[in-house]
């Protein structure tokens, strides 16, 4: 599913340069539920732009479902995004002036077309069926990441990226999205990987990969 | 669902979302739409009423009037050379050619009385080939005749508003009018034509024949008779240049004039006003114009100051559609659509507020106004352009944005 080879992130600091990836190679088969932890300024958020096609590497190769897209156009890049992966962010990002299934709906807008019976189908699965037309304001931070996991499913990507998922919320709303992840994930088929640094949320996954400055460290297998 | 139904349905989103700023925007296009269209419509307008009183009064017309006279170098008004002689209009008549009609005229202030009152009117001596060059239409009563003319009939054909200002509502036919130290009789009235140059409204007419019998006609030096002016018909439009130039090297030869010498009588074609006339219009519709273009223009600026603010506020909105998979055209088309959104529903609505302005001038009669079908549609399209042109660049800048560094915006 996802292969990196080798890869090196350089960023630019006026003269100097700052390395954020140093040399990362990782497998992560289809199907599979893995977890990245690091400490901050371990390169784990640079690493989730690469693998969503948010970013390319300075080096190295970056294949997913067997096509090498490190060096592919912007364009090439947003058609492999709405084709291919879903994002949960940590602070939700879903629009405010919209309601719950526009913004679901918005899931499908650049993957092929919007399909409001699919937007509902999709909200149902995370239970929010009965909020349907609410605004993301008049939701609880639980409810709005349901909202944006549904939106990232929507389009049935193979790949879901999420950026510490549970990061905004307390351990209660925390511990639902979590199982509502892991049993879509299940059910669904699809290939997850999420950023934490809360132990006990990383314990939720098959594998742990451990970053820090930049490289691999270590990996666990639950 | 349609290809274009989701872009539109998401700037329609993006407009609405702002109803306060969008309505300023559109208005900024609307004023200056409206203003394009109500000060175009009193251009054409202006443009239209010249054109038709000038169609009233004959193009085919060419006046004679007297210049100045000069002496040694010194100027005086124009009109005060007494050189226009009815010997020059016989002249004219035989030698040039394409002339179809001339008419000497003779006018002078006289005393009239009528019923008890006094009053003091100018009174033109004119041929009865006058009512045909300047196409005067007898309202009542009858012009004189060519017997009439011939024999020094003392009749008098009246304006409409002098007839109104003698007799009011009475029927004038026939009544007697002491003039001088004779007594006329009134046998037509004309047609009014309107405020216009040279309007007929104003005059009395009476044959130059009766007119030279009841004042002694001045004579130059060499014994031609003096008159103020000649009126002729030209009968070929198409040769009135040629005309207004055979009859003013005529004249100059008849008046003797040297090679540097102006010439002292005014030979003025009415196609000649008229290109004159119908070039300052269109000068002045052109102004008004610019002017109003330039209203659209400061809007057209307000729709990409509104689209830049728009842009950098919605940062993090780009970000999230780039994420779930936007092309740069995706959201380019989107900023776009929403430009020209605004400009087009400003331009339909400035459109309706133009036409109904140049409506009320019209119908309040301070101006003649014209809406013509091109003004229209070259408001319209012209603010759809400048949705486009205006829209272009913040469209670009949003569809550039990075979107890791967009998704972090605030």
């Amino acid at each position: 599913m996802i292969r990196l080879q080798d890869i090196t992130k350089v960023y630019p600091m006026g003269k100097r340069e700052l390395t954020v990836l140093n040399g990362v190679t990782i497998n992560i088969e289809k199907g599979e539920l893995v977890a990245i932890m690091g400490p901050s300024g371990s390169g784990k958020s640079t690493m989730l732009n690469l693998l969503g096609c948010l970013d390319q590497p300075t080096s190295g190769s970056y294949y997913l479902e067997d096509r090498e897209v490190s060096h592919l156009s912007s364009g090439e890049l947003a058609m492999v995004r709405s084709q291919k992966i879903g994002f949960v962010f940590q602070t939700f990002n879903l629009l405010p002036r919209i309601s719950a299934l526009a913004n679901v709906e918005l899931g499908m807008r650049y993957a092929g077309g919007v399909d409001r019976q699919r937007a509902m189908e999709a909200l149902d699965r995370v239970g929010l069926s009965d909020r349907a037309n609410h605004h993301p304001t008049e939701l609880s931070g639980g409810e709005m990441q349901r909202v944006a996991i549904a939106r990232a499913l929507v389009k049935n990507p193979p790949l879901v990226l999420a950026d510490e998922p549970t990061g905004n919320l307390d351990s209660v709303s925390g511990e639902e999205i979590m199982s509502i992840l892991t049993s879509l994930h299940t059910e669904q088929d699809i290939t997850l990987v999420m950023i934490t640094h809360e132990a006990d949320i990383a314990h939720h996954c098959q594998r742990i990969i451990y970053l820090k400055d930049g490289q691999v460290i270590s990996e666990e297998t639950e | 669902m349609k290809k274009w139904v989701e872009p539109v349905s998401t700037a329609w989103a993006g407009i609405t979302s702002h109803k306060l700023r969008s309505f300023l925007t559109i208005l900024g296009i609307v004023i200056g739409v409206a203003a394009v269209i109500s000060l175009m419509s009193i251009g054409k307008g202006a443009q239209a009423d010249i054109m038709a009183r000038i169609g009233s009064l004959g193009s085919d017309l060419v006046t004679i009037s007297r210049g100045s006279s000069s002496f040694r170098g010194f100027r005086s008004a124009a009109g005060s050379a007494q050189t226009l002689t009815q010997e020059d209009a016989e002249a004219i008549a035989e030698q040039v050619a394409y002339v179809d009609l001339v008419a000497p005229i003779y006018s002078k202030s006289l005393q009239l009385v009528v019923g008890g009152e006094n009053m003091n009117s100018a009174v033109t001596g004119v041929p009865p080939e006058y009512r045909e060059i300047r196409h005067l239409e007898i309202g009542y009563g009858a012009f004189f005749s060519d017997y009439e003319y011939q024999r020094g009939a003392k009749v008098i054909v009246l304006g409409s508003e002098v007839k109104e200002t003698l007799f009011g509502d009475t029927d004038p036919i026939g009544q007697q009018i002491r003039m001088g130290n004779n007594i006329v009789r009134v046998i037509g009235v004309m047609e009014s034509k309107g405020a216009t140059f040279g309007s007929p409204d104003n005059s009395i007419l009476i044959p130059l024949t009766a007119m030279q019998q009841m004042v002694a006609q001045p004579r130059t030096a060499q014994g031609e008779r003096v008159i103020s002016s000649i009126s002729l018909k030209v009968g070929d439009e198409e040769q009135a240049s040629y005309v207004t130039e055979e009859i003013t090297s005529l004249l100059r030869t008849r008046h003797r004039l040297g090679p540097n010498i102006d010439d002292d009588f005014r030979v003025r074609s009415m196609q000649e006003i008229s290109e004159s006339l119908t070039a300052t219009t269109e000068l002045m519709t052109k102004f008004l114009g610019a002017v109003a273009a330039i209203a659209l223009l400061v809007g057209g600026i307000g729709v990409m100051n509104i689209m830049l603010v728009s842009v950098l506020e919605r940062t993090r909105e780009i970000g999230i559609r780039k994420a779930l998979g936007a092309t740069e055209r995706d959201i380019w088309g989107q900023f776009l659509i929403e430009a020209v959104f605004l400009t087009f529903t400003g331009g339909i609505i400035g459109v309706v507020v133009g036409w109904v302005v140049s409506a009320v001038v019209d119908r309040m009669e301070i101006m003649t106004t014209v809406v013509t079908a091109g003004v229209v549609i070259l408001a319209v399209s012209v603010s759809v352009g400048i949705g486009l042109f205006f829209g272009f660049y913040p469209a670009w800048n949003a569809s550039r944005l990075n979107p890791i560094e967009a998704l972090r915006s605030e």
